[in-house]
């Protein structure tokens, strides 16, 4: 076990990913040299080679498109756009090129070897365009996986397995925590599984269910909760899709309640999508209603970012709601 | 670290790069005869005549397929008409080992490499022996086997990929490039921007094939961009480029010939503008009519590509009545009796819904399966397709 944050771990994950296998290429922008605007790709370059971790053209559309070149003539593609805000211009590539590859063709062909990292989420002044959580966006496509971790045990266990994985994954970074969140990383390789939530901490009154980021506002309002005598469950999602929903469904029958946060807004949220399922699978069982915690419906603001941000305080307030229902 | 190194004016000096103007590489004239200064590739018979047999075979198939689709036997349709030989006689420069990464009027390289009728229709008819397991639209061919990469809908998204694929092939060192077909409407995407600029910055060795037939859909070339063509735009990203005329085989053959050396030995990308023309309407469910003259039509069908090959080969005596009358009726033949047995193929199987959106089918999706069958059974003569399909487990 080593002591490391965020990046160093999702540095780790990468440098051994290339080093077991030549095919994994790293690149976007300013990926090279320099490591990227957040390190995560320090020392790459100069360990590996230009010609597997260097800098792309500024142009979101060109690093996917190449990215599921590669992909499909049997690289391994590890691409990165530098802030989640900016991967819409390559929606079309992620969301008709890659996430269809292998069903349009029978098989012949697929991008499975596409991991696309994102820096995403806010918290860190970054205003409309620095701070958003698109995986919503993309949890409406079929043939795509998205992965969130939540620290950097985490952050190297699950970048391995989506590196690993046979289809295409996005793999969404909380950036907000790359180098606040520090813990105990095992050495060596290690993978954690894809599609599998995991129960941080069991409990009888209410499931409390987030990823990514969401999971240390989580916390915080847990331990909240707890002083008032709330037994809370959490879950961290950890893949929003294909999303557990054994696992959640499992909870909430013993639990009857479920609050579900998440950073990007209510409208469409990926909230939505859980809360649809469980009261599908769970209406007889369920004590309150399921509540959503999460960003208000507007662009992500600067200065009244915390006003907007669905913080500890307001996950309280939904236990206790629902809780006391 | 700037790549530009420009001199210095001391007045403003504009310049809109009118003074460049890319000639169009020619060899043959419409009789079958070579240009005065021209000089033929070196193409030997069997090539030639493998390279002809191609295009006679993608021109009766969609003549055919059209009036298949006109009779309502199949759904769409899109010809590739008068772009024969922009399209063959670059496949046919390639080694069979480069990617092809078509847009979806290049059925001609699927044809040269050796595609049969029986897989054309399988995958038209969508039946259980496509390739696709008539999950696409018709036209929308792949080959693992003959490096055909599955064509898909969205215009210029090959474009790009055939970069990173090349880019692949570079790094594996085993001598092969990739081409991409794209039409002169589809390079006004981003995603023909995007991939240019990247080959050039990355010295991959990919081939830019644009088809400009003068139209997409009904717009005119003149609505899709205000410059001389697509080729200049090579300038501004520092490629190889080249214009030929695309009815031409032995220009496009030898264009791409010399394309495929700058890239595979150099790593130089190449863009290659063959000027051709849309024959054809853009696809069955397009009528033409609407948005050009029968006269304009008439002028390029007299530049028939595969007339003008024939001509040539007649002239070389490899050719002949005998044999041009034989090819028309088996392939003729071919065609129908090869649809019809496509045609009584039954449908993929129902699982075939729900398998390769991922490796493996995640429990939700198997989930909605099983639902998807318990329902068809309740109602097997609603949907006689899959019916049977549904009471076996699955």
């Amino acid at each position: 076990m080593a002591k490391m944050n965020m990046l160093q771990a999702i540095n780790e994950a990468l440098d051994m990913a290339m080093a077991a296998n030549d095919k994994v290429l790293c690149f976007g922008e300013d990926v090279g040299v320099f490591g990227g605007v957040f390190r995560a790709t320090s020392n790459l370059q100069h360990k590996y080679g230009e010609d597997r971790c260097f800098n792309t053209p500024l142009v979101e559309q060109g690093i996917i498109g190449f990215a599921n070149g590669l992909a499909a003539q049997g690289s391994v593609p590890v691409a990165e756009i530098q802030f989640a805000d900016y991967i819409f211009p390559a929606f079309d590539q992620i969301v008709n090129e890659a996430a269809k590859f292998r069903y349009r063709s029978g098989n012949l062909f697929n991008v499975g070897n596409l991991t696309i990292r994102a820096p995403y989420g806010g918290g860190i002044a970054g205003g409309l365009y620095h701070s958003q959580s698109p995986e919503a966006y993309f949890a409406h496509t079929p043939g795509l996986k998205i992965v969130v971790p939540r620290n950097p045990h985490q952050a190297k266990g699950l970048l391995l397995a989506s590196i690993n994985d046979p289809n295409p994954t996005l793999f969404f970074e909380p950036k907000r925590l790359y180098r606040a969140s520090t813990g105990e990383v095992p050495e060596g390789e290690y993978q954690l599984p894809i599609g599998e939530a995991e129960v941080l901490k069991e409990g009888t009154d209410v499931t409390v269910l987030g990823w990514g980021a969401q999971m240390e506002v989580i916390d915080k309002a847990v331990e909240m909760a707890e002083k008032e005598g709330f037994s809370c469950e959490v879950i961290d999602l950890r893949t929003i899709l294909p999303w557990d929903v054994e696992t959640i469904a499992e909870s909430v029958l013993k639990t009857g309640r479920l609050v579900i946060t998440h950073e990007a807004p209510l409208t469409g949220g990926f909230a939505g999508e859980i809360a649809a399922t469980i009261q599908e699978r769970c209406f007889l069982y369920l004590e309150s209603p399921i509540a959503r915690v999460t960003g208000m419906d507007t662009p992500f603001p600067l200065v009244l970012e915390k006003e907007h941000f669905p913080n500890h305080l307001k996950v309280f307030e939904a236990i206790r709601e629902s809780v006391e229902f | 670290m700037t790549t530009t190194k420009s001199k210095v004016v001391y007045s403003p000096v504009f310049t809109d790069g009118a003074e460049f103007r890319i000639p169009t590489f020619r060899l043959l004239k419409q009789d079958g005869k070579l240009y005065k200064s021209a000089k033929a590739p070196d193409l030997d018979k069997d090539k030639a005549l493998r390279i002809y047999r191609a295009m006679v075979t993608t021109r009766i198939l969609d003549e055919r397929m059209l009036a298949a689709q006109r009779q309502g036997r199949l759904s769409f349709y899109m010809q590739c008409t008068g772009e024969e030989a922009a399209v063959i006689g670059s496949a046919a420069a390639l080694d069979d080992g480069d990617m092809i990464m078509a847009q979806y009027r290049e059925q001609g390289a699927l044809a040269y490499r050796g595609f049969t009728i029986d897989e054309f229709m399988n995958q038209l008819f969508g039946n259980e022996m496509d390739y696709g397991k008539g999950r696409q639209m018709p036209v929308h061919y792949g080959s693992k086997k003959l490096n055909y990469m599955t064509i898909s809908s969205p215009l210029a998204t090959q474009i790009p990929q055939a970069t990173g694929y090349a880019y692949g092939q570079k790094l594996r060192g085993e001598g092969h490039c990739t081409i991409t077909y794209f039409g002169e409407g589809a390079a006004s995407e981003g995603d023909f921007h995007a991939a240019l600029n990247m080959a050039a910055v990355h010295r991959v060795p990919v081939i830019f094939l644009c088809r400009n037939n003068g139209y997409a859909i009904s717009t005119p070339a003149a609505e899709q961009f205000a410059a001389d063509g697509v080729a200049p735009r090579a300038y501004g990203y520092k490629m190889d480029v080249i214009r030929v005329d695309g009815n031409d085989i032995l220009a496009m053959y030898q264009a791409t010939q010399e394309a495929r050396k700058l890239a595979v030995e150099h790593n130089r990308p190449v863009l290659i503008e063959a000027m051709s023309y849309r024959l054809a309407a853009h696809s069955s469910s397009d009528d033409p009519s609407g948005y050009r003259s029968k006269d304009e039509e008439a002028v390029w069908r007299e530049k028939d590509p595969i007339l003008r090959m024939r001509l040539w080969l007649e002239s070389k005596k490899w050719w002949s009545e005998d044999d041009e009358k034989q090819l028309q009726e088996n392939m003729r033949r071919e065609v129908l009796e090869t649809m019809k047995r496509a045609q009584k193929r039954p449908p993929p199987p129902l699982e075939s819904l729900v398998s390769d959106v991922y490796d493996e089918v995640p429990p939700a999706l198997a989930e909605q399966f099983d639902k998807l069958k318990a329902h068809i059974s309740r109602y097997p003569d609603e949907y006689p397709k899959s019916a049977e399909h549904a009471k076996g487990g699955a």
